[in-house]
């Protein structure tokens, strides 16, 4: 069995080689062209699909270095003081980057500044080809000044560089901190640049150059970049109504909807329409709850095998008691690692994150979208959206007969709950205090929730 | 309406279009791209304007495809005609859902008349265009596929060669590639120097998204991928389907023999994949190399028939027995999974083999299947019924548009794990007619 051990580079699904060379992306753009909102996006798909990611942002080390920010001055090309201080910041953003791949099992770091001369990048270059390191730009390209307006009042102005100023303060000294990029600013070039590997974003989105893709993350991440997009949407989640099974206290299974749940499926179509969502797209599992539950909104939905709960395998329409009667070392095991632990012929919530994939990459294309799933799904899908990790995931509170929108804003999601008023059985398990496979019956029981 | 990775089926149909002088590689781009749309459940068919072409006219020189030769302009015309009236019965009687339209469609004249015909039909369009000036790839090309061509019959090579230069020669006279300006609000990718650039314009949606990907994905350069399934399994021995056994001892024999022969292949570079069951892991431990495990690369899950002989799922399960000898792609085992189950959950792990060079897959029966289909470009009906044999080693070479196949036998006694399709395959048959083609076991 210790060669099932030694060799488990999982490309379970989709995950690249741990072993390959770490990879350094590099952003490049004028201000306000979106860089770290995509750094931070990519980083989360990329955590969540479980490459170790991090963002290094320069104007934080920046930040940290001065104190206190004045004014677009500080931006001048020919601030020399400035400028020392600025190398000495992207100097220490790259020696983290060396912590961060050789001493923090990092995989992938984002480079997140503007980059914008030759020069600057001609010496990351160099210094990832020292480290062995490989390198690949993102560039962003916008000039439609419309977005870039939009951008600063988003994010800008209400950066901690602008505490002390009002909006039209921030915005006037923002506009000029942009022109100085913009004096020594050149952009990645077709010529020049031929060996070097990018993407190249035009105009959030419509377009793009890529060149020289070298492997399979670079792959992934061209794919992902090309499929996200900023037009404003909700995204509603739901678990299906409330199941017979659930009613009994019992796990996966295929069952219908209790009454109860019938309920909630009415209330739900009702909140929908009370939405007035334009072009809502409704995705449910191939299970009949979740189909029960869809069947009462009234519009045409898609069923996605791949939204199917979790496979608990032997452990499948047990009752928690069940399973720790008759697989109580299995129980155990499952409270010490739940992200990573398999159900003996089944499924890991590991496998879960790679399974619901494509779920995330079509999601991401889609505007108002409403999923109808199941408990560990809406978990996976959530610790997307919401950037938990995958110790958090497994243990996210996921109730019956409540809807979450979630809306995009700035950087990050605003989530609300909507709780449709129909009384459910609570179906979430804490972690319990003693883990160990030598406890006994009532220590695994502890935190298991009430059932018929 | 069943979705796993599919896009809907209500969506408009989208027409492909190819843009490229000649020996670009337009025409192996489209039968591939056809290939694993088709694969992942896309009607697709590709429309080759050199068919129509040679239908009608049979070939005698470059100077049919100068500029300036009227009556010869009219026949092409006539053809692009002919070849989208053709699209529009694909697209509408034939339940198609993308059609790739393979000629150069080198100018704008070309291309706007087809975006109106398209946009008059409610088609969506795509365009594909492919740019190259390495003069070394497009000999390449020539030598690989045009010198052999049906135009080329009674030409020996170099007549053929100089006279198909001289053909693209014409082309260029009136090529006008897709502009960044004029053109911004195509829908388009632009293909450099056999991907190691793409421009990528305006993607409408899904399918466009995917096609995208998988053209970033693919490349040219020569290599072979060796298929194999694990050696015999215990629960082969016992004619078992499923479970996660271990090797018979003639297992164990074939993965020696299979590490031996892969040794003498002198094989640069080579990755070996395995599923996470252990008859494959016990396969790939003998070859002395470092594997990586796919969880996609899992047999296909029999649900409640996992580890069940034939005979016991004839007794316990005859209706289920029945409906997947029906329709053996898209029946799923209870609580398990179909064929058509298992091409989605392989997408992956095709996308990869296209990025990778040298490859030997240690797989399982089914999965081996899936993936055998895709590379010969096999439909959903023949699918379940390709053999792969165990102690069987295929090693395939992408060759001009297609895949040399050979068959390495390695001379291991294993039984036989083949059911053919029975003659009866009615619910109410009975046992011995279903019985008919199980192979046999201990």
């Amino acid at each position: 069995m210790e060669y099932m051990m030694r060799h488990r580079c999982d490309s379970a699904a989709s995950v690249p080689q741990l072993t390959n060379s770490p990879t350094l992306i590099v952003m490049v753009g004028l201000p306000a062209r979106g860089k770290t909102y995509i750094s931070k996006k990519l980083s989360r798909y990329l955590n969540w699909i479980g490459v170790p990611t991090k963002v290094f942002n320069l104007g934080q080390y920046r930040r940290e270095a001065v104190q206190s920010y004045k004014n677009f001055e500080f931006f001048r090309p020919d601030n020399e003081e400035a400028m020392q201080i600025r190398r000495a910041c992207a100097t220490n953003a790259l020696k983290d980057v060396v912590i961060y791949f050789s001493k923090e099992h990092g995989q992938v770091a984002v480079f997140d500044a503007t980059n914008t001369t030759r020069e600057r990048r001609i010496s990351i270059v160099s210094f990832s080809k020292e480290k062995g390191y490989k390198v690949f730009f993102v560039e962003s390209i916008c000039d439609d000044p419309d977005i870039i307006a939009q951008n600063i009042t988003e994010v800008k102005v209400s950066s901690p560089d602008y505490v002390n100023c009002d909006k039209d303060e921030a915005q006037a000294d923002f506009l000029k901190r942009i022109e100085c990029y913009k004096q020594t600013y050149v952009p990645l070039d077709d010529e020049k640049d031929r060996h070097l590997s990018y993407i190249k974003i035009f105009n959030v989105g419509s377009r793009y150059l890529v060149n020289r893709v070298q492997d399979h993350i670079q792959s992934r991440i061209v794919y992902y970049l090309m499929n996200i997009h900023v037009t404003p949407r909700s995204i509603f989640l739901s678990r299906h109504g409330e199941s017979e099974l659930n009613l009994l206290g019992r796990i996966g299974g295929d069952s219908a909807l209790s009454p109860r749940g019938h309920k909630y499926a009415t209330a739900l179509g009702g909140f929908i329409k009370g939405q007035h969502i334009k072009d809502l797209k409704v995705w449910t599992s191939h299970m009949k709850r979740t189909i029960q539950t869809a069947e009462h909104l009234g519009i045409p939905y898609e069923q996605w095998k791949a939204l199917n709960e979790i496979d608990a395998g032997v452990c499948e329409e047990l009752t928690y008691e069940d399973i720790q009667e008759n697989h109580p070392e299995e129980f155990a095991l499952r409270d010490q690692d739940k992200y990573r632990y398999r159900y003996p012929k089944g499924e890991s919530y590991e496998d879960l994150v790679h399974r619901l994939e494509p779920v995330i990459m079509e999601l991401e294309r889609q505007e108002n979208v409403l999923v109808v799933c199941h408990q560990a799904v809406m978990r996976c899908l959530l610790a997307y959206l919401l950037d938990k990790t995958a110790d958090e995931l497994p243990y996210l509170k996921c109730p019956l007969h409540t809807v979450l929108k979630l809306t995009p804003v700035a950087y990050g999601c605003r989530v609300e709950h909507i709780c449709l008023n129909i009384e459910a059985v609570n179906t979430h398990r804490e972690r319990p205090g003693n883990v160990d496979i030598t406890r006994n019956p009532e220590e695994a029981l502890k935190t298991i929730p009430d059932h018929f």
